[in-house]
């Protein structure tokens, strides 16, 4: 069994199926769309904020406000690449043409993270962009430091939440399952964990708090977050690929 | 029926086999298959026969590493699914119908299946037109009717070209035409040489199309035999006798050492073509007949008797909440009346 023809069989698949489109679709619109409203209402209110506030302003951060939205239609499609399989009933006929269960998902996860990756950084570039042409005098450069590392995180963070959301498809079996923990989780239960005092040391090591430092430029005052940027990617590369032994230990053991 | 591309491992038939040996699934405490040994030989068709949940489908699973076995083995051309290179061009399978996303078209459906086992995008074409769903091949399978399902994952299977086929109930919902068309793709499938594995609830459907049977109940081999010694052994002969002097007539044989049964509602059975000795015998003894009739027992009767034991969810036992209480066809004794209304395994 050729790695390179199960590859290409799971291009065919994710291109032909309507769900790829809208949820990437979706993922880019609201992320600028959003990005760009949040930009732009930040820049008629830079004179009003604190003196604290005007100091640790971040706008490469800002314009990426969108990918707290965005990221939920990262996740929807990470979920249905995998979860579809289980609620289709093709996982059957895929797993009789590809026996081999560690081939089958690793080269599913390749093309669709592949995919993914690329929607992603075209996302974070034009959220960027286009976020600091609404935001005028406040702008920040691509050329300032950090901000490459920045726009080109929010890309890798992206992609990283739906290579996350591929894996735990993979454990559970089920889209509707999947989707039912993932959505709540990183739109409520995440930012309820990471501002709450009590919880708040725990919080920042959950993936999408950890990953979301790779944007930040300017830190703000009093920062007490024990890793950087490209620290707290890790973390959430490690959440990554948990999630992904996890799915694979699933799809080797279960009967399909 | 030309199948037209072919790849070159798969044009010799010899020894295109599914072997069974032990092969054995639990579940928890139920044991789903228990310890089935038989061999599917190419060139003729297999009939894979029992009752709802007897473990044919966990079997075919088995078969194609889906599902793991307890214990046992299962082989094909002496390998585990797992070691065959590009699989769908050595075993093609139809499993349950509608194995597949909905929202895909069927020739991508099946373009998807062909790259992954190395089988060129023109054979897509091909069994599309065997199974004639050209016309709609760029259409979503949602809208597909049952029928064109079955003929979907029939193409499927057909892909690869292979040497064994395995049909789980491909006439499962299908139109007479449709009924139809599976059988003669089957037998046209054998004549050619491959091997033929179909698995049915039905003995009827067998008798039409199936060389050589396999009847499993609750999981466990009953008979692995051909058809035709199937009926012979199978469809049981007896003389049907009712008599208002039953005493009288029950001595008679006895006398004349002619074994009889007591079938209930003062009905008598007598084994054989018997009809004559006995009409003699009671003339003889002067004895009223109300009834001597020769019967025959269907096929669908012996495998009714077959695995009667075996048979796990008894209609009479338990019948599922609001389902309507189903009365024997006639001719058939009430204590058989199991069949068309067990609850699927």
């Amino acid at each position: 069994m050729a790695a390179a023809q199960v590859v290409r069989s799971e291009w065919t698949k994710i291109r032909s199926v309507a769900s790829t489109v809208w949820t990437l679709g979706l993922a880019v619109v609201v992320t600028i769309a959003l990005g760009m409203l949040i930009s732009a209402l930040s820049k008629n209110e830079f004179g009003d904020m604190s003196r604290r506030d005007q100091l640790s302003f971040d706008p490469t951060f800002i314009s990426f406000a969108g990918t707290s939205l965005g990221q939920l239609a990262m996740i929807v499609f990470g979920v249905l690449v995998v979860g579809n399989e289980y609620s289709s009933g093709m996982i059957r006929t895929s797993l009789a043409a590809v026996p081999k269960r560690g081939t089958f998902l690793f080269s599913k996860i390749a093309v669709a993270t592949a995919l993914a990756l690329v929607v992603a950084m075209v996302t974070s570039f034009a959220t960027f962009f286009l976020g600091q042409a609404m935001l005028g005098d406040l702008k920040a450069s691509i050329g300032d430091p950090g901000v490459l590392r920045a726009v080109f995180g929010g890309g890798l963070y992206m992609t990283l939440i739906a290579m996350f959301s591929m894996g735990v498809a993979a454990m559970l079996r089920s889209p509707m399952l999947s989707l039912g923990i993932l959505m709540p989780f990183f739109f409520l239960i995440s930012n309820i964990l990471g501002n709450v005092p009590a919880t708040e040391k725990v919080g920042r090591f959950l993936p999408d708090q950890a990953g979301s430092k790779i944007m930040q430029v300017v830190a703000p005052i009093d920062d007490d977050v024990p890793y950087g940027p490209w620290g707290g990617l890790g973390i959430m590369a490690l959440w990554v690929i948990a999630a992904l032994v996890g799915g694979y230990a699933v799809l080797k053991k279960r009967d399909a | 029926m030309s199948l037209g591309w072919q790849r070159a491992s798969s044009r010799s038939s010899v020894g295109a086999m599914i072997e069974l040996e032990g092969l054995t699934k639990r579940y928890g405490e139920k044991v789903a298959v228990n310890n089935l040994s038989f061999t599917v030989r190419p060139g003729i068709i297999t009939g894979f026969l029992g009752p709802n949940g007897a473990g044919k489908s966990t079997t075919m699973r088995m078969v194609l590493g889906l599902d793991r076995p307890t214990a046992g083995d299962v082989r094909i051309d002496g390998k585990h699914y797992e070691q065959l290179k590009d699989p769908l061009t050595y075993i093609g399978a139809l499993l349950e119908a509608k194995a597949w996303h909905g929202g895909r078209s069927a020739y991508n459906h099946l373009l998807c299946l062909a790259q992954s086992n190395g089988i060129p995008a023109s054979r897509v074409r091909e069994v599309l037109d065997t199974v004639g769903l050209s016309a709609v091949a760029k259409k979503k399978t949602k809208g597909f009717s049952l029928g064109m399902g079955q003929r979907l994952g029939i193409a499927g299977a057909l892909l690869g070209d292979p040497r064994i086929l395995m049909f789980d109930e491909p006439v499962n919902g299908l139109d007479p035409e449709g009924i139809h068309w599976i059988r003669n793709l089957m037998k046209t499938l054998a004549s050619q040489g491959r091997t033929v594995f179909v698995s049915s609830h039905l003995m009827s459907e067998m008798a039409l199309t199936a060389d050589h049977l396999v009847v499993i109940g609750q999981g466990r081999l009953l008979a692995d035999t051909s058809m035709a010694e199937f009926i012979a052994e199978n469809s049981r002969s007896y003389v049907r006798i009712r008599t208002p002097q039953r005493e009288q007539l029950l001595d008679a044989l006895h006398g004349a050492g002619v074994a009889v049964v007591e079938a209930g509602d003062g009905v008598l059975e007598v084994d054989g073509d018997k009809s004559e000795a006995v009409g003699e015998l009671a003339a003889r003894q002067q004895i009223v007949l109300h009834e001597l009739s020769p019967q025959r027992a269907s096929l669908e009767e012996a495998f009714m008797q077959l695995t009667a034991e075996s048979v796990e969810y008894h209609a009479h036992d338990g019948q599922p909440p609001g389902a309507v209480p189903q009365q024997p066809p006639p001719g058939q004794p009430p204590r058989q009346q199991w069949g068309s209304d067990w609850k699927r395994g």
